[in-house]
C-alpha cells in the first residue's frame, strides 16, 4: 500500500525532546525496555476503563440485596447469589425478545446498509470527479451527526404535525405509520442506515482507490463491461472492507440504546426492554437493580464477541477454502 | 496525504457521440439514465433531514407545528438563535464548553496514548507483547455501550461519578487506535531508521518524539479524527455518569430537552436551533477534513 509518500526521514533533526529524558536507563538495559514506558500509560487505563469494569460487573453480577424482616420491608443486605441474576435475566422473557429483536434488526438493517454503501461506491467510480466529491461528502455528512440528534431529528420528521414526510404522504391519503408496532424498528433502522451508509461507502470507497489500474486495463482488453468490472473484479477485492465494516456494524447493532431511547417518548410500541442495553440501562437506573443489571451487561458483552468473532473466523474458513483464489493473489497486500 | 482523483472516468456527457469513440468503462445509455437517478435519491435522503432541520431552526415554535415543513415560514433565525444560547442561564453554552473539552482533551490524550502504544508493540521485542495485543483486539471487538454500565458500577465505588474524570477517563483509551498506529507504525517506521538514533545517541523517548511521531502522522490524524467523533456523539456514557447538568455535553443536554418539550413546549423550537447549532461545526469539519478520514481509514482491512 502506498506508504510512498511519507516524510523524509527526521532521524537527524535538533528538535528538542519533548519527552521526559530516558538517558540514565539506557546502556546495557537493551532499548526494549523502553516499551513499557511507552505502553505504561495506555496500558493502565485499559485496565481501569476496559479490564477491572468487566471484571467488577463479573463479580457484581452474582451478587443479590437479600431483604429481612416481615414482608422484605427491614434491613437489606448484600449477600451471594451465584448464578441467580443470569437464570433471572434468561427467565425475563422480555430481555430475551429484546436479544431477538436486536438480531432481526442486525440481519436486515446490516446487510441493506452495506449493500447501499456498495453499490453508492461502486456507482461513484463513474461520476465526473467534481460531482464525485460533491456526492460523496453529501453521502458522508450524516456520520457527523450524533446518533442522538440524529434520532431526535428522525423522531420529528416520524410524528403526525410535524413531518413533511407524512403531510406530503397524507395530501394523497398513504400517510404511513412510522411508530407503529410493526414499524417501529424499522423506522429505528432508517436511522441508523442514515447515519452509517455514508461512512461505510467512504470505507469501501478507499479500498476501490487502492486497487491498481493495471487491473482495470487487463478486463477491458478482455473486453470486459462496466458490470462484468464491477462485479467480478472491484466486488471481490473490496472484501476486507466489507468485513471489516460487517464486524463493526454486527457490535453496533447489538448496542442500539440511544435511538429506542429517544423515539419511545413518541410511541406506545417501544417498551423498557426493547433492546438489551435498555433493559440493563432501565434494571440499574429505574428498578435500582444493579447486580441483575450486571448480569445482562455481561452477557451482552458475551454474545457481541461470540458473534463477532464467529463472523471473523466464519470469513476467514471463507478464504482458506480458496474457492475463489485468484483474488488473494491480485489483492493487494 | 493526496489521494489521486477518482480514476478516469468518462468526460462530461455532451453531444450523442459515435459508438466507436465512446471512453472506456462506460455504461450504456438507460444504464446511465438508472445511474443518475439512484445517485441523486440518495442525495435527497442523506440530504432531507438537514435541509428540514436548517428550516425548522428558523420557525417559531407555532410555525414548527403549523407550517409546511419543507419551507420557510416567518423566519426568525437570529431571535432561536439568542434563544438558545440563553435559555436557563446560558446552559447551551456550557453543554458546548462541555463537548468541547471532552472531545478535544480526550481525543488529542487518546492519539497520544495509542501511537505511543502502538508504536511499542510495533518495533520493541518484550516479553508479554503478543497477550497485550489480544487485550488490545478484544478491546475493540468489545460494545462500548456494553462497558458504561460496568464503568458507572466501578467508578461509583471510586467516588468518580459525576465528575469531569468520569467522562474523560474512559475517552482516553481507544483500543481500535492502538490497533491502527501499530499496524501504520510496523510498516512505515524503518528499523533501520531507529537503529542509526540509537547510534547517534538519542534515547528511546526522544526517538519516539522526534522521529517516529512525524512519521505515524497519517495513522495518527485518522485515530484523532476518530476519536473526536466518537466523543463528540457519545451519550450513554455521560447518561449513566453525570447527575450535574452543568457538566454535560451538547448530546445529553439536547436529549433532556427533547424529553422536557413535552412539558415546556418551548423547548422543541430549542432543541431543533440547539440541534442545528450542534451539526454545523461538525458537518463543516467532516467535508473539510474528508480526505483525511479516506486515508488510513483501510489500513487495518487491507493488512489483516
Amino acid at each position: 500500500m502506498s506508504h510512498d509518500d511519507l516524510p523524509a526521514p527526521a532521524g537527524t533533526d535538533e528538535a528538542p525532546p519533548g519527552g521526559p529524558n530516558r538517558q540514565a536507563r539506557r546502556p546495557r538495559s537493551g532499548p526494549h525496555r523502553a516499551a513499557w514506558w511507552f505502553l505504561g500509560p495506555f496500558a493502565a487505563l485499559f485496565l481501569l476503563t476496559f479490564a477491572a469494569p468487566i471484571c467488577y460487573a463479573l463479580y457484581e453480577s452474582l451478587l443479590t440485596t437479600v431483604r429481612h424482616g416481615p414482608l422484605g420491608l427491614g434491613r437489606a443486605e448484600v449477600g451471594f447469589a451465584g448464578l441467580e441474576n443470569y437464570r433471572l435475566a434468561l427467565g425475563q422473557a422480555d430481555f430475551l425478545e429484546g436479544f431477538g429483536r436486536v438480531l432481526l434488526f442486525g440481519a436486515v438493517q446490516v446487510p441493506l446498509m452495506l449493500l447501499l454503501a456498495t453499490v453508492l461506491a461502486l456507482l461513484l467510480e463513474h461520476v465526473p470527479p467534481r460531482w464525485a466529491g460533491l456526492l460523496r461528502a453529501s453521502y458522508f455528512l450524516p456520520y457527523g451527526v450524533p446518533g442522538v440528534i440524529a434520532a431526535i431529528l428522525w423522531g420529528f420528521l416520524y410524528v403526525p404535525g410535524v413531518s413533511p414526510i407524512t403531510d406530503l404522504l397524507g395530501r394523497i391519503g398513504a400517510a404511513p405509520d412510522f411508530l407503529s408496532y410493526n414499524s417501529v424498528l424499522w423506522s429505528i433502522a432508517n436511522v441508523v442506515i442514515w447515519e452509517f451508509a455514508g461512512y461505510n461507502m467512504l470505507v469501501i470507497v478507499a479500498q476501490l482507490k487502492s486497487i491498481p489500474q493495471e487491473l482495470y486495463e487487463a478486463a477491458r482488453i478482455d473486453g470486459a463491461g462496466p458490470w462484468q468490472t464491477a462485479l467480478r473484479i472491484k466486488l471481490p477485492l473490496v472484501r476486507p472492507a466489507l468485513v471489516l465494516t460487517a464486524v463493526f456494524s454486527i457490535i453496533g447493532t447489538l448496542q442500539l440504546f440511544s435511538e429506542p431511547l429517544l423515539l419511545k417518548p413518541l410511541t406506545s410500541n417501544i417498551n423498557n426492554d426493547f433492546t438489551p442495553n435498555l433493559s440493563a440501562y432501565n434494571d440499574a437506573f429505574a428498578n435500582n437493580n444493579v447486580y441483575l443489571a450486571a448480569a445482562k451487561s455481561v452477557i451482552l458483552a458475551v454474545v457481541a464477541c461470540v458473534l463477532s468473532f464467529g463472523f471473523l473466523s466464519l470469513v476467514n474458513r471463507g478464504d482458506r477454502g480458496g474457492a475463489d483464489g485468484a483474488k488473494r493473489e491480485k489483492s493487494p497486500r | 496525504m493526496t489521494t489521486t482523483p477518482a480514476p478516469a472516468t468518462a468526460p462530461a456527457p455532451t453531444a450523442p457521440e459515435p459508438r466507436a469513440a465512446a471512453p472506456r468503462r462506460r455504461f450504456p445509455r438507460p444504464g446511465r439514465i438508472l445511474m443518475t437517478a439512484v445517485l441523486a435519491i440518495a442525495a435527497g435522503y442523506f440530504l432531507l433531514p438537514v435541509y428540514w432541520l436548517a428550516v425548522a431552526s428558523t420557525k417559531s415554535t407555532d410555525g414548527l407545528f403549523g407550517s409546511f415543513g419543507l419551507w420557510f415560514s416567518h423566519p426568525q433565525w437570529l431571535h432561536n438563535l439568542a434563544q438558545v444560547f440563553s435559555y436557563d442561564d446560558h446552559i447551551y453554552l456550557h453543554w458546548t464548553l462541555n463537548s468541547l473539552l471532552y472531545a478535544g482533551v480526550g481525543a488529542v490524550g487518546a492519539t497520544l496514548l495509542a501511537g505511543a502504544a502502538g508504536f511499542a508493540l510495533a518495533k520493541y521485542r518484550f516479553r508479554g507483547r503478543e497477550a497485550v495485543f489480544k487485550g488490545v483486539l478484544a478491546g475493540v471487538l468489545l460494545p462500548s455501550t456494553a462497558l458504561a454500565l460496568p464503568l458507572y458500577l466501578l467508578f461509583g465505588q471510586l467516588g468518580l461519578t459525576n465528575t469531569y474524570w468520569s467522562v474523560l477517563l474512559p475517552s482516553l483509551v481507544s483500543p481500535f487506535g492502538v490497533y491502527l498506529c501499530r499496524i501504520y507504525a510496523e510498516s512505515a517506521v524503518p528499523d533501520t531508521l531507529l537503529e542509526a538514533a540509537r547510534v547517534d545517541g538519542a534515547g528511546e523517548g526522544r526517538i519516539f518524539f522526534t522521529v517516529a511521531l512525524r512519521i505515524m502522522t497519517p495513522a495518527l490524524v485518522t485515530v484523532l479524527l476518530f476519536q473526536f467523533v466518537y466523543i463528540w456523539n457519545n451519550y450513554l456514557l455521560p447518561l449513566v455518569m453525570l447527575a450535574d447538568d452543568h457538566k454535560y455535553p451538547i448530546t445529553l443536554g439536547l436529549a433532556t430537552w427533547r424529553t422536557a418539550a413535552d412539558r415546556h413546549p418551548e423547548l422543541y423550537q430549542l432543541t431543533v436551533g440547539g440541534a442545528f447549532v450542534s451539526v454545523v461545526p461538525l458537518a463543516v469539519a467532516m467535508l473539510v477534513l474528508q480526505r483525511h478520514w479516506r486515508t488510513g481509514l483501510t489500513e487495518g482491512s487491507v493488512k489483516q
